[in-house]
C-alpha cells in the first residue's frame, strides 16, 4: 500500500471500529474487546509500517480540500514526532482494551466503553496527526467530549457526573481558547498548514499579535495538560473506570497539551513570555502535584497528582530555552506515559481484587499478589528515578537541564534546588504506595481477599513493566532511533548531540539524584506515619485553597449571577417582550429610513382615485378600530368586526386585479370567523363593571397610552412605506417571466395559479406540509383539552330553552332550539351539492380561471361545515363519515406522487406535464400532471380545515356527554 | 387610491399591534389576524396597483400587460397559511385557558403572584 493510504487507514480506522462497536448487543463483552483491539492493532500496523517514510526526518502527507474558500483543507501529516505518539496512542490503547476487558463488570455496557475508547483513539490520533490548525483544534475539541463521555461512564455516580462536567468546562474552555489562538497564528502566518506554520517562526514571533496568540495556545495546553491552576479537573476525572483513567488522564490526553507545546516550541518558544509563562506553570505544578500527592490516602489520587506533577516536569523543560531539555522533555514523556499507565493497571487490580483503594485499609498485599506487588515496585521505582529503569535516564537528563539552566537570577538559582526537591517528593510518594499497599501486616477486613488477577489482566502491565527495564537498561538499542527522529522532526538544524547513557560520570545531576532518592526515603521514615494517620486526606499547608471547591463557587456564582442579570434584563411576561420586538423593529426601521434617508413623498405614478374605494375603506378601517376596542369586553362583536376587515381587504384584492386573492380570502374569512366562533364558548366571561385594584387602574392606564403611540407610530410607518413604494414606478422583475411562460411552458393561463402548482411548486409542496402539520397539532392539543371549570356548563341560552320546554307539556327539550333555525337549515342541508359543486368548479378551472386547489379545498370544508352547523355533529357524523386525518395523509401523498411521476420520465422532481382534452360536455379540460398536484393541494386543505374544525366542534359534544354521565353517577350515589 | 390602501393598511396594523400589546389571549389572537391583513394588504401592494388587469390571460393566452403575479401567488399561500396560524394559536390559548385557569397572555392574573397552583380538575 502506497503510505498515504496507510496514513489515512490508519485515521480512519478507529472511527469506523467506535461506529461498528456501538451496533453490538450490551452484554457482548468479548465481541467488543476483540473488535477495539482488532482496530488498534491494525492501526498500529499501520503506523508502524510507515516508520520507513518517516525515517530521516521525512513527512508523509495526505490532504483532501475541506473549506478551500477559507484555505482550510484536511491535512495528515506523519513526522517522527507524530509517528512516536501515534504510536504510544495505539500501543497503549491496544494494551488498555486487553485489561479493560478484564476489568469491566459484566452488568457493565462494555460495547459503550470500546465505542468511545475508539472514538477517543481517533481523536486524538487526527490531534497528533493534523497537518492543519483548525482540522487539530476540531480533534482536540473531540477528545475533551469523548473525555467528557467516558469519565461520565458510570453516570449514576453523583462524582463521576460533576467530574465529568468539570473535566469538560476546563478542557473545553481551554479548547475554545486554543482555536482563536489558531485563527492568530494563521492570521500571522497567512496560512493554517503546519508546515507553513512551522516554517514562519520568526514571522510569528516578531508579529504584534504574537502575545495573544501566545496567551490563547498555552490556554488550550495548560488546561489539557493539567497545569496549575487549572490541574483540579484530573483528580476528579478519576472517577472515570481505571482502564480509561490510565488511558486518557495519564497516558495520553494528557499529553495533548505536551504535544501541542512541543509541536509548537520551534515558533512559539524562546521568548520572555514563552519562558515565564510556561517555566512557571510548569514549576509550579511540579511541586504543588508532588506535594499534594504525598497526603492522598486513595491510590488512583496518589497516582493522578504525580501524573500532574510529572506533566509539570514536563512544562517545565519545556519552558527553558535548550533543545537539550525539549529532548528530555519527548523522552520523559513516553517513560512516563509507561509507568504511570502501568501503575493505574496495578491500582486498578488492587482495586478488582480487595474491593478498596484506601490505602489506610490495605497492607501486606504481597503475600497475596506477589506478581502484581513486584509488577508495580519496579513501575514504581521507575517513576521515583531509580536507576537502571528509564524514569532514572530521564530524571538525570532533567536534573542536569535545572544545573545547566542556573543563571545569575534567583529563580534560576531556584531551579535546581526546587527540581531536586521535587524528585525526593516523587521518591516519598513512591516509597508510601508500595509500603503501604504491599508490604506490613497480613491485609484484614477487606471487601474481598485478596490474590492475583486473571493472567491476562497482568500481561498489558508486564509489557509495560518490560517496556521500562528495556529503555532503562539499553535505551540506545530501544528507545534511542525513536526518539532522535522525533527530536529531528522538532528541532531540525537545531537538533542538539545527547547521550543516553546509563553512566555520564560523577557529576552534579548524579549528585541531586542521589539527594533526592535519600531524601525521599529519610522523609518517609520521618513523616510516614503522620502523613498515613493525616485524617482528611488533604496536604498540609494547601488546606484553604482546595481549587475544585473554589471551581464549585465560581461556577454557581457565575449561575446565579446569570440568573439576576436576566431578571434584571429580561422578562417572562409576553406583553414586555412583544413591547420590546415592536419597538426594536420601529427602531430598526427609523434608523433604516433616516441612513437611507427615504423620502417618503416622492411624486411618482398613481392610479385614479375612487370615492367608492375610499368609502368601502372607511368602512374597513372603522372596522378595525372597532375590533381593538372591544375585543376586551365583547368579543362576539370584536369577531365580527375583523370579519368586516377581511371583507374589505377581501374587496380590495377584488378591486386591484387579485380575483384568486379575493376568492380564497373570503372563503378563509369564513373558516376563520367559524373557528373563533367555536372558540368563543371556553373563555371566561369578562366584564368591564369588574373593579380592578385603583394602583393596577393607574398603572394599566400608562402602559395603555405607550403602547397606543408604538401602535400609531408602527402604523403611520408601514403606511408611509406602503404609500412610497406604491407611487414608484415598478421595477421590471422576474413578473414579465412568469407571465410570459405561463401558457407555452405551463398550459395554464391563470399565472398566479400556474405560478404556485408548477413554476414555485416546490415552495408549495412545504407549504400544505406546514398545514397539515398544524391540522395534527390542534387535533392533538384537543385530545387532551380541559375546559376550565367555569366554562363546563351549558350556555345560558340552551338552558333557557330547555327551561321553556321542559316547562310545557306538549314541547319535548330541545324543541325551541331545533325551531329556532328551520329555515335556515333546510336552506343549509340543500345546500350541499351545490357547494360540493362550487368546490369541484373552482378547483378544475384553477388553471386557466380564478380559483385552484385551495380555494376549492376550503370552499369544500365549508360545505361540510355548513352540515355541522345545521344538524349538529352527531347528526352528520351519523350519515357521513369525514376522516380528515385521512384526508390530509392521501393530499400529500397524492401531491408527492405528482411530483415523483416526472422521475419516470427523468425529468426532476415536479416537474409538470399538459395537454388538452375534451371529454362530453365538459369542455375543453387541462390534462397537467400540474392539476394531480393542486387535487393534493385540495385534499389537504380539506383534511387540515375539517379536522381543526370538528376538533374544535366535538369539544362541546364531550363535554356534555361527560357532564351526563357524572350526572347519572351522582343520581345513581343517591338512590344507593 | 394609493393614499387610502396605505392609510387602511396603516389603521389595520396599527389595530392589530395595539390588540397584540393587550394582555388577553382572545385580543391577542384577534390582533395577529388583523396584522396578517394589513401584511397581505401591503405585500400584495409591492407589485403596485392595477384596476382591472387580472393576471390571467385572455382566451388565446395572449400576453397583455397585467398585475404583477409574484406578490399575488405569495399572499395566496399566506392567507391559508394565516388561517392555520389563527387555528394554532386560538387552540393553544383555549388550551392554556383550561389548563391555567386564566386567559392571560402570561397564564396568571397579574395581581396573582405565582403560577395558577395546577390543574383547577384535580
Amino acid at each position: 500500500m502506497p503510505p498515504q493510504l496507510l496514513l489515512a487507514t490508519a485515521a480512519l480506522l478507529p472511527f469506523l471500529g467506535s461506529a461498528a462497536v456501538i451496533c453490538l448487543p450490551g452484554h457482548a463483552r468479548n465481541a467488543a474487546a476483540l473488535l477495539a483491539g482488532l482496530v488498534m492493532v491494525a492501526a498500529l500496523a499501520c503506523i508502524g509500517l510507515l516508520y520507513p517514510a518517516v525515517a530521516g526526518a521525512d513527512t508523509v502527507a495526505w490532504s483532501l480540500d475541506w473549506l478551500p474558500t477559507l484555505g482550510v483543507q484536511i491535512v495528515l501529516r506523519l513526522d517522527g514526532l507524530s509517528w512516536l505518539f501515534a504510536v504510544l496512542v495505539l500501543g497503549i490503547g491496544a494494551l488498555v482494551v486487553l485489561y479493560a476487558r478484564y476489568y469491566m463488570a459484566a452488568e457493565d455496557p462494555v460495547p459503550r466503553l470500546f465505542c468511545y475508547l475508539l472514538a477517543f483513539v481517533g481523536a486524538m490520533l487526527g490531534i497528533v496527526l493534523s497537518g492543519n490548525l483548525i482540522q487539530l483544534v476540531v480533534f482536540w475539541e473531540l477528545t475533551s467530549i469523548v473525555s467528557f463521555l467516558l469519565i461520565g461512564y458510570w453516570s449514576d455516580n453523583a462524582s463521576a457526573r460533576d467530574g465529568a462536567r468539570m473535566a469538560l468546562t476546563i478542557t473545553a474552555a481551554g479548547g475554545l481558547c486554543l482555536f482563536v489562538g489558531m485563527v492568530l497564528i494563521g492570521h500571522i502566518v497567512g496560512s493554517y498548514d503546519l508546515a507553513v506554520v512551522l516554517a514562519s517562526g520568526d514571522a510569528i514571533r516578531s508579529s504584534p499579535l504574537y502575545l495573544p496568540a501566545l496567551v490563547l495556545v498555552l490556554a488550550g495546553a495548560l488546561t489539557k495538560s493539567a497545569q496549575f491552576p487549572f490541574h483540579i479537573w484530573l483528580p476528579r476525572a478519576m472517577a472515570a473506570p481505571t482502564p480509561i483513567s490510565a488511558y486518557l488522564h495519564s497516558a495520553t490526553m494528557v499529553k495533548a497539551g505536551i504535544f501541542l507545546m512541543i509541536r509548537f516550541w520551534p515558533v512559539l518558544a524562546g521568548t520572555e513570555s514563552w519562558y515565564w509563562i510556561v517555566g512557571t506553570a510548569g514549576m509550579v505544578t511540579m511541586l504543588v502535584g508532588a506535594w499534594s500527592a504525598i497526603f492522598q490516602h486513595d491510590l488512583k489520587g496518589l497516582l493522578a497528582y504525580s501524573t500532574i506533577s510529572h506533566l509539570g516536569l514536563i512544562t517545565l523543560l519545556l519552558g527553558l530555552d535548550s533543545p537539550l531539555a525539549v529532548v528530555a522533555a519527548i523522552f520523559h514523556t513516553v517513560n512516563h506515559a509507561t509507568f504511570k499507565a502501568s501503575l493505574f493497571m496495578a491500582a486498578g487490580i488492587i482495586d478488582h481484587e480487595t474491593g478498596t483503594r484506601d490505602m489506610r485499609r490495605l497492607s501486606g498485599l504481597w503475600r497475596a499478589m506477589p506478581y502484581t506487588a513486584t509488577l508495580a515496585m519496579v513501575a514504581a521505582a521507575a517513576m521515583a528515578g531509580v536507576p537502571l529503569l528509564n524514569g532514572f535516564l530521564s530524571k538525570e537528563m532533567f536534573l542536569a537541564e535545572a544545573v545547566d539552566n542556573a543563571g545569575d537570577h534567583w529563580l534560576n538559582l531556584a531551579l535546581p534546588v526546587l527540581a531536586t526537591l521535587a524528585s525526593a517528593f516523587t521518591m516519598l510518594y513512591s516509597v508510601r504506595f508500595i509500603r503501604q499497599t504491599f508490604f506490613g501486616a497480613a491485609p484484614h477486613d477487606l471487601p474481598h481477599a485478596p490474590h492475583e488477577p486473571v493472567r491476562w489482566m497482568r500481561i498489558p502491565i508486564e509489557f509495560l513493566v518490560f517496556v521500562c527495564i528495556a529503555i532503562g537498561l539499553v535505551p540506545n538499542l530501544t528507545i534511542g532511533p525513536v526518539l532522535a527522529e522525533a527530536v529531528r522532526a522538532v528541532l531540525g538544524a537545531r537538533t542538539p548531540d545527547y547521550d543516553l547513557a546509563i553512566w555520564h560520570g560523577f557529576n552534579a545531576p548524579l549528585a541531586l539524584s542521589v539527594v533526592a532518592l535519600l531524601g525521599g526515603v529519610a522523609l518517609y521514615v520521618v513523616f510516614g506515619r503522620r502523613i498515613n494517620s493525616n485524617p482528611r486526606g488533604g496536604p498540609w499547608l494547601m488546606d484553604r485553597l482546595d481549587g475544585g471547591r473554589l471551581f464549585e463557587r465560581a461556577m454557581t456564582g457565575l449561575v446565579t449571577g446569570a440568573r439576576g442579570l436576566e431578571g434584571h434584563l429580561g422578562s417572562e411576561r409576553l406583553q414586555v417582550q412583544l413591547r420590546i420586538l415592536f419597538l426594536t423593529v420601529l427602531l430598526a426601521a427609523v434608523l433604516a429610513g433616516v441612513a437611507r434617508g427615504l423620502d417618503l413623498f416622492a411624486p411618482g405614478k398613481s392610479t385614479d382615485f375612487d370615492p367608492a374605494f375610499a368609502l368601502m375603506w372607511v368602512v374597513g378601517a372603522a372596522c378595525a378600530v372597532g375590533a381593538a376596542e372591544r375585543a376586551k369586553y365583547h368579543r362576539l362583536s370584536a369577531t365580527i368586526f375583523v370579519g368586516g376587515a377581511g371583507l374589505v381587504s377581501c374587496l380590495t384584492f377584488l378591486w386591484l386585479s387579485a380575483p384568486d386573492l379575493a376568492v380564497t380570502q373570503i372563503l378563509v374569512e369564513i373558516v376563520t370567523t367559524v373557528l373563533l366562533l367555536l372558540g368563543l364558548r371556553w373563555l371566561p366571561k369578562r366584564d368591564a363593571a369588574i373593579p380592578a385594584p385603583a394602583a393596577e387602574v393607574v398603572r394599566a392606564r400608562r402602559r395603555r397610552i405607550v403602547d397606543l403611540c408604538i401602535a400609531g407610530f408602527a402604523g403611520l410607518g408601514l403606511a408611509g412605506l406602503a404609500y412610497a413604494v406604491m407611487t414608484r414606478p415598478a421595477v421590471d422583475g422576474i413578473a414579465r417571466w412568469f407571465v410570459e411562460e405561463a401558457y407555452p411552458r405551463a398550459g395554464g393561463r391563470n399565472v398566479v395559479n400556474v405560478l404556485l402548482v408548477d413554476f414555485r411548486a416546490f415552495d408549495t409542496l412545504g407549504e400544505i406540509c406546514v398545514l397539515g402539520i398544524v391540522g395534527l397539532t390542534v387535533f392533538a392539543l384537543l385530545r387532551r383539552f380541559r375546559p376550565a371549570s367555569d366554562s363546563l356548563g351549558r350556555p345560558r341560552q340552551q338552558v333557557s330553552h330547555d327551561a321553556y320546554d321542559a316547562a310545557r307539556a306538549d314541547r319535548s327539550p330541545g324543541e325551541t332550539a331545533a325551531d329556532a333555525l328551520l329555515v335556515p337549515r333546510v336552506v343549509m342541508t340543500w345546500l350541499f351539492p351545490f357547494i360540493v359543486l362550487l368546490a369541484l368548479h373552482l378547483f378544475l378551472r384553477g388553471h386557466d380561471l380564478p380559483g385552484g386547489g385551495f380555494a376549492g379545498g376550503i370552499a369544500l370544508t365549508i360545505a361540510f361545515m355548513l352540515q355541522y352547523m345545521a344538524q349538529g355533529a352527531e347528526w352528520v357524523e351519523a350519515r357521513l363519515r369525514i376522516q380528515p386525518i385521512a384526508w390530509i395523509g392521501i393530499g400529500l401523498l397524492v401531491a408527492v406522487l405528482a411530483g415523483a411521476g416526472s422521475w419516470l420520465f427523468g425529468r426532476p422532481f415536479l416537474t409538470a406535464y399538459f395537454a388538452y382534452w375534451e371529454p362530453p360536455l365538459l369542455g375543453k379540460v387541462p390534462v397537467a400532471s400540474a392539476l394531480l398536484f393542486d387535487l393534493g393541494i385540495m385534499v389537504l386543505v380539506v383534511g387540515a380545515s375539517a379536522l381543526m374544525l370538528v376538533a374544535l366542534a366535538h369539544q362541546s359534544l364531550r363535554r356534555t356527554r361527560s357532564a351526563e354521565a357524572e350526572a347519572e353517577r351522582a343520581a345513581e350515589g343517591e338512590t344507593v | 387610491m394609493e393614499i387610502v390602501l396605505s392609510l387602511g393598511i396603516g389603521v389595520f396594523a396599527a389595530s392589530g399591534i395595539w390588540l397584540m400589546l393587550r394582555p388577553r389571549t382572545f385580543q391577542v389572537v384577534l390582533g395577529i389576524s388583523l396584522l396578517s391583513y394589513a401584511v397581505n394588504l401591503f405585500i400584495f401592494a409591492m407589485g403596485r396597483l392595477t384596476v382591472g388587469a387580472p393576471p390571467v390571460l385572455g382566451a388565446g393566452a395572449e400576453v397583455v400587460s397585467v398585475d404583477d403575479p409574484v406578490p399575488q401567488a405569495l399572499v395566496l399561500t399566506a392567507l391559508v397559511i394565516g388561517f392555520a396560524l389563527t387555528a394554532l394559536f386560538l387552540v393553544v390559548l383555549l388550551a392554556a385557558r383550561g389548563v391555567t385557569g386564566s386567559d392571560h397572555v402570561d397564564g396568571r392574573e397579574p395581581h396573582q403572584a405565582e403560577p395558577h397552583p395546577g390543574h383547577p380538575h384535580p
